[in-house]
């Protein structure tokens, strides 16, 4: 009999991943036969405030994609008992499960239960509006928040399950958490087994970016190259009691898991590896090794764990101005010094009080600077096809449209030959960390009432 | 400080070549800080990255980003360095108004550093 082993996999690694996805993970949890869960991970640090704004003008505050996204695999889960872990709550937790309560109903499982993580919200009430106020952020605000929300741990979603729920819906919790919370679930670890509670994270670290740890964002042809890259398998996490775990990918689907896969995406986004912190472990990734051990498959292992810290990380989105970009194409014939002049245009219009922005794409453009120092330094550089890009930053969106518009006018006054201008204007929203000590809040489930419970 | 260089120019035995011939990496971002990973394609080319792959030849790299503090983490278990690089996302992804503002491309940035590498381990590489 095999070990107990328990599977997480991967349905979204953020808001806008591919909807096919979730599919052939949920047919190989089911497959492989044992307790298991997937986790949708769909916020990204601005994503929330997009939801709050959208929920204040009248539509939805939760993933926009979340009827997309569960369709295809919500009712064989439940059947199935894989569990779904989710932050497609977003603004509005309670909205997204009544959403999924619908669905389930309506696919003849509505016997599922439905859990709601809350607490998250700091500008849900008085109290923690002011509690947020009382501490200090970085950077300063100098806008109106839009959205606050402190990283909730794993703890109220491992409860969550302990009571019955099938699926956890979450607004803002650490992305780890959302793998941690089921394995606290299913293994019954202690919430100060840090080590365990380290090597739960380091899987959930893996897994919540979704394909990035099994052959997506990875392919270089030549140097590292991934078979059938339009169709990555995205990654499964197996798990055993002593918290040692393999990372595989859905069965039949393109990709690859190696040592190089689970190497780059240990690593993303972390800074000092002795001490990554989560609201549930400091985990210290220095000793941890990984091995290729068959096919698609890398066991991690090494993972240790420090006691959580005392304060919750929150990200506060405020109101930043208005951008405004505009861009136009330059080919053929001297189209670099062209585009070089209709910058030198452009430079002397920005709307007064504006930061901005040029780079000709083709000579340069993502690995400049905001100052222009690289495209100063590739004064010689000759392109026969390249594209201006202007980009202004306004307080007002009367001011953004205005630095676009510049663009659009050098059809007829700007230089020889220039075409296919695109302008937009959107809203900017920045965003700043502050930490609250993590008495002061409380995370907690309600289980959705149903007429069909 | 050259960003990018045509492997050969062979010198007592090395080969100079750029970082991507020998080594993978990736970025993040948090807020106007990037971290980058150089994980070695294999275990045997480690050892001329931590020696050569430095803090100060990575300042240079981001010069005309103005970067802060940047401190370098060694992690031989897994064959790679994480680069902690401050300040060099003009504001960060909210702020900045570069095109890219996670700094996802920089990686390929970072793999244009060169490193002489001995010839007989170059075989093979990638």
């Amino acid at each position: 009999m095999e070990a107990d082993v328990f599977r997480i996999g991967s349905g979204a690694g953020f808001s806008g991943d591919r909807l096919d996805a979730p599919g052939p993970v949920v047919d190989t949890l089911i497959a492989a036969g044992g307790p298991s869960a997937i986790i949708f991970e769909t916020l990204g640090e601005r994503t929330l405030a997009l939801a709050q704004l959208a929920r204040r003008s009248g539509g939805a505050g939760w993933e926009p994609l979340l009827e997309l996204l569960l369709e295809p695999v919500l009712a064989r889960c439940v059947r199935n008992g894989v569990r779904i872990i989710g932050n497609f709550g977003a603004a509005d937790p309670a909205g997204a499960a009544r959403l999924i309560a619908e669905i389930a109903a309506r696919q003849g499982v509505g016997q599922a239960r439905i859990a709601v993580v809350r607490g998250d919200d700091l500008l849900e009430s008085a109290e923690t509006v002011a509690l947020l106020e009382s501490v200090r952020c970085e950077p300063p605000l100098d806008g109106r928040p839009v959205a606050a929300n402190l990283y909730l741990g794993a703890r109220a979603i491992a409860e969550a399950l302990d009571a019955g729920a099938d699926i956890v819906v979450t607004g803002r919790v650490a992305d780890p958490a959302l793998a941690l919370g089921p394995l606290v679930h299913h293994f019954g670890w202690d919430w100060d087994d840090w080590d365990r509670l380290a090597a739960g994270t380091l899987a959930g670290h893996l897994l919540e970016c979704g394909a990035q740890v099994s052959g997506g964002y990875f392919a270089d042809p030549g140097r590292k190259d991934v078979p059938d890259a339009h169709d990555i398998g995205f990654p499964i996490a197996e798990m055993t009691a002593d918290g040692g775990f393999t990372i595989t990918k859905a069965a039949g689907t393109g990709g690859c898991v190696t040592p190089a896969t689970v190497k780059e995406q240990i690593l993303y986004e972390v800074h000092d590896p002795a001490g990554y912190l989560t609201p549930d472990v400091v985990l210290d990734i220095t000793g941890v090794t990984v091995e290729q051990v068959g096919p698609d498959r890398v066991a991690v292992a090494g993972a240790r764990g420090r006691p959580r810290p005392e304060t919750l990380k929150a990200t506060v989105c405020y109101e930043g101005g208005w951008l405004g970009e505009g861009e136009i194409s330059y080919a053929g014939p001297n189209a670099a010094a062209r585009a070089r002049l209709a910058l030198d245009v452009l430079a002397r219009r920005i709307p007064p009080g504006c930061a901005w922005r040029g780079d000709i794409i083709g000579v340069t453009s993502v690995f400049g600077d905001d100052a222009g120092r690289r495209l100063d330094g590739h004064a010689g550089a000759a392109g026969d096809d390249v594209r201006v890009r202007l980009a202004v930053a306004a307080p007002d969106r009367r001011s953004a449209e205005r630095g676009a518009q510049e663009v659009l006018a050098l059809y007829t006054c700007g230089p020889a030959g220039g075409g296919g201008v695109r302008t937009s204007v959107r809203p900017r929203i920045n965003t700043a960390s502050a930490y609250l000590p993590r008495a002061a809040v409380e995370a907690r489930f309600t289980m959705l009432e149903t007429s069909h419970a | 400080m050259p960003e990018t260089a045509t492997p050969g120019e062979p010198s007592s035995g090395t080969v100079t070549v750029p970082l991507h011939a020998v080594a993978h990496a990736r970025t993040g971002d948090k807020g106007n800080r990037l971290n980058a990973s150089v994980i070695a394609f294999r275990p045997e080319l480690f050892a001329p990255l931590v020696e050569q792959v430095t803090e100060d030849r990575v300042r240079a790299l981001f010069a005309h980003r103005c970067p802060g503090r940047i401190s370098r983490h060694v992690l031989p278990n897994l064959g790679a360095l994480n680069f902690v690089i401050d300040d060099v996302l003009d504001g960060g992804v909210n702020q900045s108004l570069n095109l890219d503002g996670h700094g996802k491309t920089l990686s390929f940035l970072l793999l244009t550093l060169t490193v002489e590498i001995p010839e007989g381990l170059l075989s093979g590489t990638g």
